[in-house]
């Protein structure tokens, strides 16, 4: 538990560096860099990853060019996107909420942006180009409102967040299987391809929103992690520490919303990628610092929608399964594992 | 300084209905420990609350150091009062060490983020609750009395003039709760601290307390030097309870012993 770290001190600067955080920020930094090389290494054509780095730095041929920069590059940015907006997300509603259980998608965020989309996709027959997204960046909004709106009295306390959560969720997926039923087939299909999450056929005008986000939101987030970490002890505490409670957990919350909202427009709604990072950057970091544990934990999302992705190309090749189905797949395990040693140890995260 | 540092004026709190804290004027001595007590019900909570500004108040409102606490800035006031509410929860695996830390937080800001001045006031906190040797420990392992511990040793990182705690004591066992009375005690005796607590224990109240606040249906029926304001009639009042008062044979300040239960008024005080 005992974290070797290092004060660091000059003028009026002040600070201490946890020393293991710092190394596994540059070894999740290399892994990260390591999965995008080979997501865009491998596929069809497999690319040496020389050629991708010359491709990269504009000194390719132009055929290697062509896919690296206009195919899988874009596709796996947005996966390196996606996975590390909704592991900042998940954290901060697990951190937020001081549930481990919690998620953006368990407690309805995702679900109105499915709502959203799934009903632009069958009602207004896909709505043109970028309706969709923008849809689902909107569903997210308007679900992240209702839930704190609802939630609020005299304070949004976690507890209740959830479960004001979990009924909006539930009220999302009856609308999501009531337009079902209305659309005709390929809407539904479509839709169901959007449900899932997949990357396929995403392009740059995918990443820049993404990349926008995550430039204003993960630092703005991370500049709130040291008053989060008050606001774990209880509101009271928080309160008489000097933090400005429900301020800081609504800037939280929003950043945490616009972030999943953003994240799902781009690449559908994946599932329990925004659940799983925050667990695994708990085991890997072994911080109580949210300041450490965000940037992991977007970390951990990145690598495994990236992977998950690449999975989904390579596994049964030429056919495709959605990022979102191997997603799934993965952490659905993983989450019955950390059901065992919770009850086991008698809490969770 | 004179004067109060921390008073109330008027001060009225309630939640949905009714007025909790109705109408009070009280005035918490400098670096003296006061005790507030009172059945059940009668508003202590509330008041301890409204004067650490964690509820604010419907009408009047508390003075620190002469200056409406509702307008300082919210840092200030943490730089010069903490609260320690009842029963507070840690995350999962903090240690002990990182909770006395975010005592620091109103000391601290972006760039200042671990002063030596946060050093030294972590590790002087430590060594006053003697939970320096737990510091790597987390906090949900610990025993019920050094939580206690660890939790004070937090409020006193944050290094203010004034301490609020809501029934500290509750929940450890004797030698527990002697051990975290005569650290709020020292506290009060040699470093000039003031010290307001809520205590269920009249005895116990009467024996560290400087100044005991008895509150009773939102108001304060009495407040002074025990010595001076607890007799029978006081305990009957107060608790709606028959008791003899007599002298603490160890302390000589005044010592409750209950002989029946008031037939007249359970949990009814008498304002």
């Amino acid at each position: 538990m005992s974290a070797r770290r290092v004060t660091l001190r000059r003028r009026r600067l002040s600070a201490r560096v946890d020393l293991g955080l710092v190394a596994l920020l540059g070894t999740l930094a290399v892994v990260v860099l390591a999965a995008l090389v080979t997501s865009v290494a491998l596929g069809d054509v497999a690319i040496a990853p020389l050629d991708v780095v010359a491709s990269l730095a504009g000194a390719g041929d132009a055929a290697d060019e062509f896919i690296v920069l206009e195919l899988r590059l874009p596709r796996a940015l947005v996966a390196l996107g996606a996975g590390a907006a909704l592991g900042i997300a998940g954290a901060v509603f697990q951190q937020v909420t001081r549930n481990p259980l919690v998620a953006p998608d368990i407690v309805g965020v995702g679900g109105g942006a499915a709502l959203a989309a799934v009903s632009v996709i069958v009602f207004a027959g896909f709505g043109g180009a970028g309706a969709v997204p923008l849809a689902a960046l909107a569903g997210a909004f308007v679900a992240g409102a209702l839930l704190y709106g609802i939630a609020w009295r005299r304070g949004v306390h976690g507890q209740r967040l959830v479960l004001v959560g979990i009924g909006l969720a539930a009220f999302c997926q009856a609308g999501v299987s009531y337009v079902l039923t209305e659309g005709r087939i390929f809407e539904v299909a479509a839709a169901y391809v959007w449900l899932v999450g997949s990357l396929n056929g995403r392009g740059w005008e995918q990443v820049w929103p993404l990349a926008v986000a995550l430039v204003v939101l993960a630092p703005a987030v991370l500049a709130l992690g040291r008053r989060l970490d008050v606001l774990q002890l209880g509101d009271d505490l928080a309160r008489s520490l000097g933090v400005g409670v429900e301020r800081v957990r609504l800037g939280l919350l929003a950043a945490a919303v616009a972030l999943t909202g953003v994240a799902v427009s781009a690449a559908g709604a994946v599932a329990f990628v925004a659940f799983v990072s925050p667990h695994i950057a708990r085991r890997l970091a072994r911080t109580s610092s949210n300041q450490g544990l965000i940037p992991v934990a977007g970390a951990c999302g990145a690598v495994l929608v990236m992977l998950a992705d690449l999975a989904g190309r390579l596994l049964f090749a030429p056919t495709e399964i959605p990022v979102g189905i191997v997603t799934s797949v993965l952490a659905a395990p993983y989450f019955l594992v950390l059901l065992r040693r919770a009850g086991r140890v008698g809490a969770a995260g | 300084m004179t004067g109060s540092p921390l008073r109330a004026e008027g001060l009225a709190v309630g939640y949905d209905g009714a007025d909790v804290v109705a109408g009070l004027d009280l005035e918490i001595p400098r670096a003296k420990l006061t005790a507030i007590v009172g059945a059940n019900g009668c508003g202590k909570s509330t008041l301890l609350r409204a004067l650490a500004r964690l509820l604010s108040p419907r009408r009047g409102g508390v003075l620190l150091d002469g200056r409406a606490i509702s307008e300082l800035p919210s840092k200030e006031v943490a730089r010069r009062l903490g609260m320690l509410p009842q029963q507070p929860t840690a995350p999962d695996g903090l240690t002990v060490e990182d909770l006395v830390a975010r005592g620091r937080f109103p000391h601290q800001g972006l760039f200042r983020q671990w002063s030596a001045d946060d050093e030294a006031a972590v590790e002087e906190a430590l060594a006053a609750t003697a939970t320096a040797e737990l510091r790597d420990r987390p906090i949900d392992e610990l025993s019920g009395g050094q939580r206690q511990r660890a939790w004070i040793a937090m409020a006193l990182a944050q290094q203010t003039e004034l301490l609020l705690l809501d029934e500290p004591t509750t929940f450890l066992d004797l030698a527990h709760q002697v051990d975290v009375l005569d650290l709020l005690d020292g506290l009060v005796a040699e470093r000039g601290r003031t010290v307001v607590m809520v205590l269920h224990d009249i005895n116990q109240a009467c024996r560290y307390a400087d100044q005991l606040v008895a509150m009773c249906g939102g108001r304060v029926h009495a407040a002074g030097p025990p010595g001076d304001i607890v007799d029978a009639a006081f305990i009957r009042d107060v608790f709606g309870l028959e008791a003899r008062v007599v002298e603490d044979p160890v302390t000589g300040t005044p010592l409750c012993l209950p002989t029946a239960q008031s037939r007249r008024s359970r949990t009814r005080c008498i304002s």
